[in-house]
């Protein structure tokens, strides 16, 4: 331990601040990126799961695995699949969508409703490894911001995309969508849309870390509008926090861990929060946990195991 | 000196007209983007059951259920900077062509509505419109070719083959012809066209389809194209003063 996180003693928790130390060995390091390691197999999952239905007829129980992209989708025949946000610009241009869509509107609000929007972010969009290799680059080079931008700039977006596809009669974003042009292009073959995609990526590198992302993604702010009702959240036990920040120093969303406010709601609340749980396995002090939204307060009051 | 009461207010309303300045040029960019990508429609031939281009492009979501659908991997999504609408479907007929499955599978795939589901008889799909070069058409150059006719999944409706006289000297010509009312657009003609390029090509209908208007489609009224001409409402009398039975003229003199 450093002499200079001894005197960062956080005399809130009365007890010396202690960094994040990455495991030593191997194990160790592995089981430290088992939520990153995690997210990768669910990510590559399903791109696998559309690709391989769309180009080696991959079946179950006679019908299509996984049939469609991102933008709408059916698993097994049965359970349709339609992105919201792109159901929300196709009403907007004054066209009703058929049944089925409609069906897959309500499937996926649902349950996004309940793990947390932006668990599509970290969890399935197939963008996110694209900017966290990004980031991780960013810090690896040691290269700085050259810009600042406003972290609404995403709902000003969203907004836009909205007013557009009600005044252009097209679904304004889904015509333009970095994101749906990656996964339509992996998946259905390779164009000029992955230009859009290496755009994204420099500009993360080299521009403004988590830009994309974090700053102005339409669809991101679509869904962190929607995660503020999630039902998993990441539990914050003030008691045992001694406000080192280190989980603030890897989140890609800062912004939501304003510890004062996790401090009181017991949780990080925020719907920007993506739950990709990279906080967790690098609290040194072990206060930050994934847990039920519902059991957060019994679990916070539950007295402290002694060191 | 001190700041003027309404400082706050001063302040609130530059932001609020550079937040309205910065919405509005971002939306017009955006705008062109959209308009050029949607511009691209008419090179574009959709898959069956596929609603007028405006309504089709708002309300097809890009997620190429139908391109999984399809049993004969006719259906492709357009990539970006393609000469067609991003993320739409389309087909190729010279590539691979639609071979109108009864059951339309790619139309039953589609889970919005954009290929509609009032379409129930594949050939009443109207997915294009089969046009003939007839400078390049075997046929109408006097060679036996009349493959299109032949490969038609709508045969004999969709395409004929008509007898046409050639130039003096040579002989008489059996010749395609295209009728609308029939033709799918499905595209067999074009793939299995024998010329080095398609002589015969299918092309989204309202590109070169005419309309005669109302006037004119009176005037027609009782004659159907092809058909033979009715019978002379007064039989020819026999005898020197007969009239010739010249097709059509007793048409423009009936009423009279």
């Amino acid at each position: 331990m450093s002499e200079h996180a001894l005197d960062r003693a956080n005399p809130a928790a009365g007890r010396p601040v202690r960094l994040y130390t990455p495991p030593a060995s191997l194990g160790g390091r592995l089981w430290s990126w088992r939520y990153l390691i995690l997210r990768r197999v669910c990510q590559l999952g399903v791109l696998l799961m559309f690709f391989g239905t769309a180009h080696w007829g991959w079946s179950v129980a006679g019908a299509p695995l996984l049939t469609g992209n991102l933008s709408a989708s059916e698993f097994a025949g049965l359970i349709p699949m339609t992105d919201p946000f792109a159901a929300l610009q196709i009403l907007l241009t004054r066209h009703m969508l058929a049944t089925e869509a409609l069906l897959g509107v309500g499937i996926v609000l649902a349950f996004y409703a309940l793990v947390g929007g932006r668990v599509f972010c970290a969890w399935v969009c197939p963008v996110n490894m694209v900017t966290d290799l990004a980031g991780w680059l960013q810090a690896r080079l040691g290269l700085a911001n050259v810009l600042h931008l406003n972290r609404n700039l995403r709902y000003y977006g969203l907004a836009l995309a909205l007013v557009l596809s009600a005044l252009t009669g097209l679904a304004a974003f889904e015509w333009v969508s970095p994101i749906a042009m990656l996964h339509r292009e992996l998946i259905f073959g390779v164009g000029m849309g992955l230009t859009g995609v290496a755009g994204i990526f420099l500009f993360d590198l080299l521009v403004l870390k988590h830009g994309w992302c974090g700053h102005l993604c339409p669809l991101g702010a679509f869904y962190a509008l929607l995660g503020r009702t999630a039902q998993l959240r990441v539990r914050f036990d003030a008691r045992t926090c001694t406000r080192c920040g280190e989980c603030i120093r890897f989140c890609p969303e800062p912004q939501v861990l304003k510890l004062d406010q996790a401090a009181a709601a017991g949780m990080v609340a925020s719907g920007e929060c993506t739950n990709c749980l990279r906080c967790v396995p690098i609290c040194p002090e072990g206060s930050l946990s994934f847990d039920l939204r519902a059991l957060i307060p019994r679990h916070n009051a539950q007295p402290l195991k002694p060191d | 000196m001190t700041a003027p009461a309404n400082a706050g207010r001063r302040v609130f309303l530059v932001r609020l007209t550079q937040g309205a300045a910065l919405a509005a040029s971002g939306g017009l960019v955006w705008t062109y983007v959209l308009r050029s990508e949607a511009r691209a429609s008419p090179f574009a031939l959709r898959p069956p059951g596929a609603l007028a281009e405006p309504d089709f492009n708002a309300l097809c979501i890009k997620c190429g259920q139908c391109v999984n659908a399809c049993p004969y991997d006719t259906l492709r999504l357009a990539t970006a900077w393609d000469s067609r609408p991003i993320g739409s479907p389309y087909f190729l007929p010279r590539e691979t062509p639609c071979y109108m499955c009864t059951d339309i599978p790619c139309l039953k795939a589609c889970p919005t509505g954009a290929l509609s589901p009032q379409l129930k008889d594949i050939r009443d799909a109207r997915m294009g419109l089969a046009v003939i070069d007839i400078e390049n058409c075997l046929s109408w150059n006097g060679m036996r070719c009349e493959i299109c006719y032949l490969t038609c999944p709508v045969r004999g409706r969709a395409i004929t083959v008509e007898r046409r006289t050639g130039p003096e000297g040579t002989h008489a010509r059996l010749v395609p012809i295209v009728h609308s009312d029939h033709c799918t657009g499905c595209g067999v003609c074009e793939k299995k066209c024998p010329t080095q390029e398609a002589a015969i090509k299918v092309v989204q209908a309202d590109l070169v389809k005419g309309d005669m208007g109302e006037h004119y489609r009176l005037m027609r009224e009782g004659i159907t194209p092809g058909a033979a001409p009715p019978a002379p409402a007064v039989p020819p009398a026999a005898g020197p003063d007969r009239r010739p039975a010249v097709p059509g003229l007793d048409v423009l003199n009936q009423g009279l």
